[in-house]
């Protein structure tokens, strides 16, 4: 029973893996590489430390296998972002199909500072109309 | 004993997986490319320390798991943060 259990995470994490690795080549673009790389090998290596924890059915080695499982959930997202980050600062082109790139034009590349745009106007005479309209 | 062999197929994908995350490191036009296919490939190396450790036996193993884990974590926020500064 421990066994079938156990063999069943084996292969559900060695799904995910497979499968990220084949996103990380296929995708199109680093920041979805990245995309693909952290999620599902995080869930893959997640499975498969599961898997380790119900084979050897002892409360010590499950605990090793569940902080690992949660080191590596705390520190993947974390990674992530730190190379999205970097590879935006160093000027790595988005994939054409990209749809929203909410940092165009507010990131200076040249000096690496963020800043939001140019102050809007206030809707001074937007407002009466609706004043007006509703009134 | 069957579940031995099986655990040797599973080590036999896992390292399918890897190959397929080198050809990235290998291709991988840009440096952040590069470092995302060793980061998955650090990853891909704590589920083979894992699978190891059922196929031989040998609980200890997790330990090494867990420090792959933290030397992994920290080569890559030392390589973003290194990426960033020459930037």
């Amino acid at each position: 029973m421990r066994e079938i259990i156990s063999g069943t995470l084996l292969v559900i994490g060695t799904a995910f893996i497979l499968i990220s690795a084949l996103g990380v080549v296929r995708m199109p673009d680093v920041y979805l590489r990245i995309a693909s790389s952290t999620k599902s090998s995080t869930l893959g290596v997640g499975a498969i430390l599961l898997a380790t924890a119900v084979y050897f059915d002892e409360i010590g080695i499950a605990s090793r296998a569940i902080a690992t499982i949660i080191f590596l959930l705390i520190t993947a997202p974390v990674a992530a972002h730190m190379m999205g980050r970097a590879a935006y600062s160093n000027g790595v082109p988005l994939w054409e199909g990209t749809l929203y790139n909410e940092l165009k034009g507010q990131y200076d590349l040249e000096t690496h500072t963020l800043a939001s745009f140019e102050e809007v106007s206030k809707p001074d005479t937007n407002l009466d109309d609706i004043e007006q309209s509703s009134t | 004993m069957r579940f031995e062999a099986f655990t040797f197929f599973i080590l036999a994908l896992l390292s399918i997986a890897v190959v397929i995350a080198f050809v990235r490191l290998v291709l991988g036009p840009s440096l952040p490319d590069r470092v995302v296919a060793l980061d998955l490939m650090t990853t891909l190396g704590i589920g083979v320390i894992a699978v190891y450790a059922i196929a031989s036996h040998q609980a200890i193993f997790l330990d090494v798991a867990i420090i792959v884990a933290m030397i992994s974590f920290l080569g890559t926020i030392a390589f973003a943060y290194y990426l960033e500064r020459r930037a």
